[in-house]
């Protein structure tokens, strides 16, 4: 508690200062849009950020990839089970893509040369002598169909039946949440299953399949976030200015509701490639010559002992996919939580 | 309590009967019906399935003739293997699946909640970064693509486990960390947000206030608190254990119930298939049940309140 | 009187995704031996940070104690005592009551394990002295029942009772300093008067020091000695409780009495403080109350003012105490007020 009044200043600093009060009330911090804000917040979660940016390479190669490695998408047996080969890297030795294959005694095969095949393919051959750079991309482009298709039609149904149930409440809520409850009773992969066996495995059947046991948790979720927002005074001053049900629902509470659903959203869609590559594999996938990611990495994993590149190439895109996909959910969910607002 | 146990057996078994039914309709949808699938049976077989399961009947009589045959535990007759019922087959299959359902479980909660708490406790170090890189690698890489990777690296790589097969404890190693990473990562995840949101909150903050040392203020006041929410998440993590078994036990050549139902629904054996089903789904809608119980029993909020309130 | 804590330049600043927030801009007060000292101020002025770097209990992660501040206790710095060193301080020499009382007890620990909790640790009771003791710790803070409530879990009690048992946890080893965090505050009106009540008896009994934080000033007049006034991490003015009440200098604490409702105020309407606190993010140049302050003068936009003395124990932060400065005409409400004190100044204002 130091007195320091010694310090000489001049006497007309002592003059009243203008005052205004409207400088009291100024704020600070420049005011952010919710996208705004939402964006600034992801932008300082590097892994999110590295995720979107490699999902954006897989979605542009599911796009041009089968065109680029100009081998033709058709069978040609001469060129079977061939290993990948990239003639700008083959020299480098740690690198898998030299043309050679290591058989199960340790011979290093050569079929390039055996078979004197002047071309190279990226990521090899399948056993019917498909390029399976192609193939790949093929694949991604098909699962990343199946996923997107199936999560739009969760989100539709999901948004719908949560909003509804959560807004009307009463008898309506009370009948929409017994129905959910016995649904979610049932295990998603029985349903799945049975559905498959019924409707033939194909893109249409798998998307339904995946559709119709997926929209249950983004209900539940918006039921939740609309029973909460429905009592605040914003929604309660619209109903009092008169406006209509289906007017507040879609003005007011949906626009709140947006974070949850994009969330929510970007955690079906992994689940959705998941599911659709668990079918594949268990051998309720699609029929060939169609093929996505699940089929590819089967049809390696039959061949598994003799040629692991036709398993490790799909393995490693599904994985990455996944991966990202929810490193950038992870990211979208810490920028959208309200919770996390500091 | 009793009343809640009772409200909710009546509720599971409504929705069993609901999973049964359904199958059943699903089953006669399929062109070319389960049971009148001529390629696949001998006359004689024929002749048996039709009377005992009277498919001249009308298909309400059929239903519930099912339903009754459910009931009693009959589940059919396979397809593929004459003459022998369902019920055998799955008995004589779950063994190894629930030996490996019961160590990825055990292994992967433990291990997971391990990962979640140092995790939590050592926040934003090395350690943590670790443990948030596993949790999500376990959650996105699929349970079949891992356990193939671990196939063909650990077994025919460098041969330190068998390949393949079911003739001894050192078989089910590969398969049980397969089915694992899921457990592990959904708790590991799971265990550090409870765990960090528990150190965060007040009580936490007066028990350092009392002096308490980090370690105790860990283990004596967080864990607990932060453990009970985590039973929650043993429900869905035994359902992704079922699925999970499907894939693994295929490839690893496993004799358990996932290998028989993708072999059965690879030829068709649609009672092995519907059998299968309803077992998955009563499993399902019991593991449910128990956990919620169990979270009842652990946390004294809800145990008291139904007591002496 | 003797000092029992002198808190000597404290700075503390919180790195934030938007920048460094600097929560504590120099605060320097002392409590001395048997007193209730009040620290006053509206939220986020600082008040339960500063109590808490007492405690050591700010989260490292994000927070900084900056190099020169000094928290001396017992000859000690605790600013640069270990973890290991500190615990032996925390529920021992000081402990803390925190404002909502349902959530600072663990739910799922028994309440007479969490009151045996620090007798155990730092007086190296047994279970059973522990439990005794924890007993009759129930019976002093009164409350009903305590041989069996004693094997309750916390959301079996009221929310006044919880609070009760806060404060026997935080009495179990009689602590030279109590810290209370707006101990009041998310209590019903009636319940508060009854943990004032207690908490004013068991200072007697015991022989405590205590920190009050609050931002109530009818609590302050009720329970406290001494005054100090937080604005923008700062304390502007420090006093015994007649000469903050009655003889108010700096212009925030004109503003926060005349808000004050009180039944006896006539006429005028109540006065409100306009704007909203300092954005600590980046303090203003100055004084940090300049702005809102219709009493500013050139110098407040220019210059901190630095603590003028009023009387021995009466200090401010206003350029207003500067000789150069003209006079000024405080609010109603307080020269009414400042009339009363210099009527019975003798009588009162000499207690300290």
């Amino acid at each position: 508690m130091v007195n320091n009044s010694n310090k000489k200043f001049p006497k007309e600093m002592f003059q009243k200062a203008q005052y205004d009060e409207s400088l009291a009330e100024k704020i600070e911090k420049p005011s952010l849009s919710f996208w705004q804000d939402a964006w600034l917040r992801v932008r300082k979660n590097k892994a999110a950020i590295v995720s979107l940016v490699i999902l954006t390479l897989l979605f542009i190669m599911a796009l041009i990839g089968p065109y680029l490695s100009g081998h033709p998408t058709g069978q040609n047996v001469a060129h079977s089970n061939l290993p990948p080969k990239i003639e700008a890297i083959s020299d480098v030795s740690w690198l898998p893509f030299d043309g050679t294959l290591t058989n199960r005694n340790g011979v290093t095969l050569t079929p390039y040369e055996d078979r004197q095949i002047e071309e190279s393919y990226w990521f090899g051959t399948d056993s019917l002598g498909r390029d399976l750079f192609t193939r790949l991309w093929e694949g991604v482009r098909i699962s990343l169909l199946i996923a997107f298709l199936a999560t739009a039609i969760d989100m539709v149904i999901g948004v719908s039946y949560g909003a509804i149930s959560g807004y009307f409440g009463g008898r309506v809520d009370n009948i929409m949440q017994r129905i959910i409850e016995i649904l979610s009773g049932i295990p998603n992969l029985v349903i799945v299953i049975l559905l498959i066996l019924v409707l033939e495995p194909g893109i249409l059947s798998i998307t339904l399949a995946l559709a119709i046991t997926g929209w249950v948790t983004m209900a539940r979720v918006v039921r939740g976030q609309v029973l909460k927002l429905k009592n605040q005074e914003f929604a309660l001053a619209s109903k009092t200015l008169g406006a209509r049900d289906f007017r507040i629902i879609y003005k007011h509470l949906l626009p709140n509701l947006v974070g949850v659903i994009i969330i929510n959203t970007m955690f079906t869609i992994p689940n959705a490639i998941f599911f659709e590559a668990f079918l594949s594999f268990i051998g309720l996938g699609l029929q060939p010559p169609d093929a996505s990611l699940g089929t590819l990495i089967e049809d390696g994993f039959k061949v598994i002992l003799l040629y692991p590149y036709m398993l490790l190439v799909p393995a490693v895109v599904i994985s990455l996919l996944m991966i990202t996909f929810n490193l950038l959910a992870d990211g979208l969910r810490d920028a959208f939580d309200p919770k996390m607002r500091d | 309590m009793g009343k809640y146990l009772l409200q909710r057996i009546l509720f599971m078994l409504l929705t069993l009967f609901i999973i049964i039914s359904i199958t059943f309709f699903l089953m006669k949808l399929i062109p070319g019906s389960p049971f009148a699938a001529a390629a696949k049976l001998s006359e004689s077989q024929r002749a048996i399935m039709e009377a005992k399961y009277g498919l001249d009947q009308p298909l309400p009589i059929q239903y519930f003739r099912y339903m009754a045959n459910v009931i009693q535990g009959d589940l059919g007759i396979s397809f593929q293997f004459s003459n022998t019922p369902v019920t055998d087959l799955i008995s004589g299959r779950i063994g190894p699946s629930a030996m490996l359902g019961l160590q990825a479980m055990i292994f992967g909660t433990i291990f997971g909640i391990f990962l979640g708490v140092i995790g939590a406790l050592k926040q934003n170090t090395w350690i943590d970064s670790g443990s948030t890189l596993i949790a999500v690698l376990g959650k996105s890489i699929p349970s079949f693509v891992f356990a193939a990777l671990l196939q063909y690296f650990i077994a025919v790589k460098l041969g330190w486990l068998p390949v393949a097969f079911w003739r001894g404890w050192e078989y089910s190693i590969l398969p049980t960390i397969a089915l694992s990473i899921f457990p592990i990562s959904i708790a590991a995840r799971f265990m550090r947000t409870e765990m960090i949101e528990v150190l965060s909150s007040d009580y936490i903050v007066l028990a350092r206030a009392k002096g308490a040392s980090s370690f105790e203020v860990a283990f004596k006041h967080a864990l607990r608190n932060a453990l009970i929410p985590v039973v929650t998440v043993l429900g869905p993590l035994a359902v992704s254990l079922m699925t999970g078994s499907l894939v693994v036990e295929k490839i690893f050549a496993i004799p358990g119930l996932g290998e028989q139902f993708v072999t059965s629904i690879n030829v068709l054996d649609y009672p092995v298939i519907m059998g299968t089903t309803i077992l998955f789904a009563a499993l399902f809608i019991f593991i449910v049940l128990v956990v919620d119980v169990l979270y009842s029993i652990i946390d004294p909020r809800i145990r008291l309140s139904g007591g002496e309130n | 009187m003797e000092s029992i804590l002198q808190v000597k330049n404290l700075n503390i600043s919180f790195n934030t995704y938007a920048g460094e927030v600097k929560a504590i801009r120099g605060v320097n007060f002392d409590l001395k031996k048997g007193e209730t000292l009040a620290i006053v101020g509206e939220s986020g002025s600082g008040k339960s940070v500063t109590t808490k770097s007492i405690m050591q209990l700010l989260p490292k992660s994000n927070s900084e104690i900056k190099q020169g501040s000094e928290i001396l206790f017992d000859g000690k710095n605790l600013v640069e005592l270990s973890d290991k060193e500190m615990e032996k301080v925390r529920g021992k020499d000081i402990s803390m009551i925190f404002q909502d009382p349902m959530t600072s007890l663990n739910p799922t620990m028994k309440i007479g394990k969490q009151i045996a909790e620090p007798l155990i640790k730092h007086q190296s009771f047994s279970r059973k002295q522990a439990m005794d003791r924890a007993l009759e710790l129930l019976k002093l803070v009164g409350l009903p029942q305590p041989e069996t409530r004693i094997h309750q879990y916390p959301h079996q009690f009221s929310g006044g009772q919880r609070q009760r048992i806060v404060i026997a946890v935080a009495l179990a080893c009689n602590p030279k300093v109590l810290i209370a965090d707006e101990p009041t505050t998310a209590l019903d009106v009636t319940i508060q008067a009854q943990i004032l009540d207690l908490m004013k008896n068991l200072q007697k009994k015991i022989d405590t020091s205590i920190i009050f934080i609050t931002h109530d000033l009818g609590v302050v007049a009720n329970v406290a000695d001494r005054v100090a006034v937080m604005y923008g991490g700062k304390i502007v003015e420090v006093g015994t409780v007649d000469e903050i009440f009655y003889n108010p200098q700096h212009p925030y604490t004109w503003g926060l009495i005349s808000s004050m409702p009180s039944i006896d105020a006539d006429d005028d309407e109540l006065f409100v403080i306009p704007g909203s606190p300092p954005d600590l993010l980046n303090p203003p140049k100055g004084d940090a109350f300049a702005l809102r302050n219709r009493y500013a003068m050139t110098i407040d936009l220019e210059e901190e003012p630095p603590m003028f003395k009023v009387s021995d124990t009466h200090y401010a932060a206003t350029w207003l105490l500067h000789p150069d400065a003209p006079e000024v005409e405080p609010p109603l409400a307080v020269q009414k007020r400042q009339h009363k004190f210099r009527g019975n100044n003798h009588t009162e204002g000499d207690v300290f």
